[in-house]
């Protein structure tokens, strides 16, 4: 069963990590990834750069809307995302859960995946 | 890092967070900053013999609050509060203030205070010099230098705005939105020199200098969220971002400046470069060109050269002729000057710096500059009298190396020891 587990947290808070914090963040969550990826639970992953960064395309218009910033102002902000392929949700939370010993603060979304494309890029 | 420089930087680091939320509790800019004050005394005091603490600024902001209202109090009744039994409390406080402090309030407390130091009664110079000696506490003999001024006129340049920012009574509610865009243009500018301050006063190895420049990103982060649409915001955190992304590669191991031209591009942080570029690619979209855009441009030129031999100096060159129409200056014409040596040669730059002469007569890079294009055009006696012009007004012993590594090449290719 694939899963996406998408990765929220307080933009203010992550982007104030000095160096040192966030590379001590980034190897503990490697040492738990290293593990899922031995057991071929892993898939893709990745970080995103600040939303101070990001654009919207917002359809509702015609022609669409071109936005700075992201879709939604919340709390806290999508930073990431992981690919899982597990038995089912009780798996997917014990991976979520080792993740968040790794890195505590803001909230992991654990939601199935309906279609999943593999990278074309890498599928030739 | 002495225990001292260790104090310092720990102080500097968190005097914005502590004198805004100073501000927040008493709505008085000398009153907060007096409070900063003599909490910075006493970590001078106790630091050294407890040890830092956890969360400097909320020690400092608590120590603070304590020290002004008890001098309240003691003004009031005349009557002296013990202090030490108000300090020994601090651990137990500590924990709790921390975690209010916690996330995005220090952030507009920073910002509340950067806009009261932008008061619109205050000419721009005076606004920008006071948020840097009251926002980021710079010394102002640093202030003095990052405006290429003297001192002396400088500390009169401050007393004359706190004094005006005193009498023109200011209010501490923030401005609203419209009042608040048109100070963003000062904000922005002032969050660029604290930039600046940064990455000219760096050494690489002091942890604590590195600090000016995080910090002023982080300022430029939150003026551009609070402010996502604005494209010179887009350009100035875009600008600082691609600038930093360099500073793993601006000293070699022995602490001496490696130029742009001879920096190793895979030390360059390839993530900041990414954020920077996106930066300008939104700002483009806007098509309201600003200075902190075409500087951004000029920065992403250098990032997208692999190799410093693929970089674009005629498009640079051109950049620096737009930024040059948009803000004449004559630092901006000695960088367009560098650009031009590079398309044109030696000579025709010679001819654009040598009319800057008295404007730029204390200026390091100025010297520099007219050193090399000297050199490159065999002109080797003026070289060396430039080149130890330069050396006199070098403001760290790294400008100094640098320019004492081209006299030395010049003394052994004359047959004089190095």
């Amino acid at each position: 069963m694939l899963y996406a587990l998408l990765c929220y947290h307080d933009e203010d808070v992550v982007w104030s990590w000095s160096k040192e914090e966030d590379d001590a963040v980034m190897a503990r969550l490697g040492q738990v990834q290293e593990k899922w990826v031995k057991a071929g639970k892993l898939g893709p992953s990745l970080r995103l750069l600040p939303t101070t960064a990001a654009t919207t395309l917002r359809k509702s218009e015609d022609p669409p809307l071109v936005l700075d910033g992201p879709f939604a102002e919340t709390k806290e902000q999508l930073l990431g995302f992981y690919i899982i392929d597990v038995e089912g949700l009780e798996e997917a939370l014990a991976f979520a859960r080792e993740l968040a010993a790794a890195n505590p603060g803001g909230a992991y979304e654990i939601r199935p995946v309906g279609l999943y494309n593999a990278d074309p890029r890498t599928a030739v | 890092m002495s225990e001292e420089s260790w104090i310092n930087a720990a102080l500097t680091g968190a005097r914005p967070r502590a004198v805004g939320a100073l501000l927040r509790y008493f709505r008085d800019l000398d009153t907060a900053e007096e409070a900063f004050q003599e909490a910075c005394l006493r970590a001078l005091k106790h630091w050294p013999v407890n040890g830092p603490p956890r969360d400097a600024a909320a020690w400092l902001i608590m120590v603070g609050r304590n020290a002004a209202l008890d001098g309240a109090r003691r003004m009031s009744r005349q009557e002296a509060l013990p202090e030490e039994a108000v300090l020994s409390d601090l651990e137990d406080a500590e924990a709790p203030l921390a975690e209010r402090l916690d996330g995005a309030q220090y952030r507009d407390d920073v910002l509340r205070l950067l806009f009261i130091c932008c008061h619109p009664d205050l000419p721009a110079t005076q606004q920008i010099a006071l948020a840097l000696r009251i926002v980021c506490g710079l010394g102002v003999r640093q202030i003095a230098r990052a405006f290429v001024v003297g001192e002396a006129a400088m500390e009169q340049r401050i007393t004359r705005a706190k004094a005006r920012i005193a009498k023109a009574d200011v209010p501490f509610e923030a401005p609203g939105a419209v009042e608040r865009s048109e100070r963003l243009a000062a904000v922005a500018a002032m969050a660029y020199l604290v930039f600046n301050e940064g990455y000219s006063v760096r050494e690489p190895q002091l942890a604590g200098d590195a600090d000016l420049c995080e910090e002023a990103i982080r300022l430029a982060r939150l003026l551009l969220r609070l402010f996502p649409a604005e494209p010179e915001i887009m350009g100035l955190l875009g600008l600082m971002l691609l600038q930093h992304a360099r500073a793993p590669a601006r000293f070699n191991a022995a602490g001496e400046i490696v130029l742009l031209e001879e920096q190793d591009r895979t030390l360059w942080n390839r993530k900041l470069i990414g954020e920077g570029l996106a930066l300008i690619d939104k700002a483009v979209r806007h098509q309201r060109p600003g200075p902190y855009q075409v500087q951004a441009a000029i920065a992403a030129e250098h990032s997208r050269s692999a190799r410093a031999g693929e970089t674009d100096w005629g498009s640079i060159a051109a950049l620096y002729a737009a930024l040059e129409r948009m803000q004449p200056s004559p630092v901006i014409t000695l960088n367009r000057a560098v650009a031009i040596s590079k398309v044109l040669g030696p000579a025709e730059a010679l001819a654009l710096i040598e009319p800057l002469a008295e404007r730029l007569g204390a200026y390091f890079p100025y010297h520099g500059a007219r050193g090399h294009f000297l050199l490159q055009l065999g002109r080797k006696a003026e070289a060396r009298a430039a080149f130890n012009q330069a050396i006199c007004l070098a403001n760290t012993p790294a400008e100094a190396a640098l320019i004492r590594q081209h006299l030395d090449k010049l003394g052994e290719e004359a047959g004089i020891p190095g």
